[in-house]
């Protein structure tokens, strides 16, 4: 009786410590993750300001992911008007395909293909450049050279990404409303006039806007959750190639999931 | 507190999940003087530099250095301490997106008014220091080992610190190119008259550049001396760490490793 005692109890604690062992790492991550926004946020207002670095970031963000978004886009608007264009003319609506394509770009599709991309592009190189740093002590050599890696390499990637991911929205709009237009009307034979008035008649700023805002969301997680994964990593190549890993999947799902919250939020 | 004491730790424990490190360990450095920290690896030595440095929180314990309770210093003074430390990390940790002025001149450019000319002046000075003349405009990649530790030297001493950390500054180098690391600490001991603590496991080094040996084994500093004293202790566990035994008090868990 007594022996059986213990098996008793690991059978009955075995459920709550495997939930546990699942939970208690995913909590210490998301509060890892709350307390480098705090810190951010804080030195986001307060010198020293880091000019040079945050430029860097936003031509690295921005500018050098500037092809791949011309070229997701300028598809995406395409195919959309291709397929909106064989679903609408089984009920005589083909006029509608521009105000299909502008309003799907800039309400969704804009923002969220290029936060996808940029998790992909951008995001990984920080994760991988962060953990690198980490893993061969750079950031604590950053501390020990008084500067603060926070405010030294976190800050800059951060305002990078919340500048430059709605700059690249509003090139992907509008590369998509083009694609779309060109395809309509090189390809499917619209008018091009009528495609043009049904874009401008039915879209209005607030899709944009409200795109923008969401876009503006996305870039501030990707630069939050890419450079935590990067500062979180430890274990040499083995470790930055998981905390890059982690980063790109985690910016993946945070962008898709906190996209319909921001839309439930702000289209209602 | 006496003011000949650079750096004073009292009861410093700090634990990493179930793995105890640091268990009440207590150290003073003096003033001026060239401290030597042996150990196994993986007994806390990093461990320890890196709590008086402040990048990581003891779970109790107090470090003062110069006076200031480190544990209680905000962001602001906290760096402020820092500026008159350096530190020669293991595997250097040169920035390796700057050229090696630029990694030399880092805390220079941020913390002083300094030109960019000026920078570079200063820094290839420090880098004739350490023997490194002409090199300026590689990147970190370019070098050697030996070459990386003495950038990572020249970098460590380019705001003419107070006190230097080496980490295991000859790790890793072969037997001539240590020899020259520990001739340049020595060196830039009579020069600048800092305070340092170097950890390493590399004896011969530790007896070069020490004028005392504090052994950490088990969490504590079970033995300070000088290089006289501990090379003739009666202490049965630092006679055989610095013998080098296998056979001893000193039991390797190398099964459960």
């Amino acid at each position: 009786m007594t022996s059986r005692e213990p098996r008793k109890t690991v059978t009955l604690l075995c459920p709550v410590e495997y939930l546990g062992s699942l939970l208690i790492p995913s909590f210490s991550v998301v509060g890892g993750m709350i307390m480098m926004l705090c810190f951010t946020l804080r030195y986001i207002f307060t010198p020293p300001f880091y000019l040079r670095n945050i430029f860097k970031q936003m031509v690295e963000i921005g500018v050098n992911s500037m092809p791949v978004v011309l070229i997701t886009a300028s598809f995406t608007g395409a195919v959309l008007a291709l397929q909106s264009h064989t679903a609408f003319k089984r009920f005589d609506a083909e006029t509608l395909v521009g105000t299909v394509v502008a309003l799907s770009m800039t309400r969704e599709l804009g923002p969220v293909l290029t936060g996808l991309i940029v998790a992909g592009r951008a995001g990984a190189a920080m994760a991988a450049e962060l953990g690198t740093m980490r893993v061969t002590e750079q950031i604590d050599a950053l501390e020990t050279l008084a500067t603060n890696p926070v405010r030294y390499l976190v800050v800059p990637r951060f305002i990078g990404g919340m500048l430059m991911l709605p700059a690249l929205t509003v090139l992907s709009d509008g590369i998509g409303i083009m694609g779309g237009f060109i395809v309509s009307t090189r390809v499917l034979g619209a008018n091009p006039t009528t495609y043009m008035t049904r874009t401008w008649d039915f879209l209005e700023m607030e899709d944009i806007f409200h795109g923008l805002l969401k876009s503006f969301f996305f870039g501030a997680a990707i630069a939050l959750i890419s450079s935590y994964e990067g500062f979180a990593s430890e274990g040499g190549a083995e470790g930055v190639g998981k905390a890059t890993t982690r980063a790109v999947v985690l910016s993946s799902m945070a962008i898709l999931i906190s996209d319909y919250f921001l839309s439930a939020w702000l289209f209602k | 507190m006496n003011s000949d004491i650079m750096i004073h730790i009292e009861g410093l424990s700090k634990s990493f999940g179930r793995k105890q490190v640091l268990d009440g360990l207590e150290l003073d450095v003096m003033r001026g003087e060239s401290m030597v920290v042996i150990g196994g690896s993986g007994t806390g030595k990093s461990v320890l530099i890196k709590h008086i440095i402040g990048l990581l929180k003891p779970d109790s314990g107090r470090i003062y250095v110069d006076g200031h309770d480190v544990l209680s210093l905000g962001e602001h003074d906290l760096g402020e301490l820092r500026k008159k430390f350096g530190m020669l990390f293991q595997n250097a940790a040169l920035f390796d997106s700057f050229s090696v002025w630029e990694n030399v001149g880092f805390g220079l450019k941020q913390h002083t008014r300094l030109s960019s000319a000026e920078v570079r002046k200063v820094a290839s000075e420090k880098l004739r220091m350490v023997g490194l003349a002409g090199i300026e405009d590689l990147m970190p990649s370019e070098l050697s080992g030996g070459m990386r530790k003495r950038v990572g030297l020249a970098r460590a001493i380019a705001m003419e610190p107070e006190v230097i950390f080496y980490d295991e500054p000859t790790t890793g180098l072969d037997p001539i190119m240590a020899d020259v690391i520990n001739e340049l600490i020595v060196d830039l001991r009579k020069k600048l008259k800092v305070t340092s603590i170097s950890i390493t496991h590399d004896m011969a080094s530790a007896y070069k550049i020490a004028d005392r040996i504090a052994m950490l084994y088990k969490g504590r500093i079970i033995e300070v001396g000088t290089v006289d004293e501990i090379r003739n202790t009666s202490n049965e566990i630092v006679r055989q760490f610095i013998t080098g035994s296998a056979v001893g008090p000193i039991t390797m868990e190398v099964t459960r490793a």
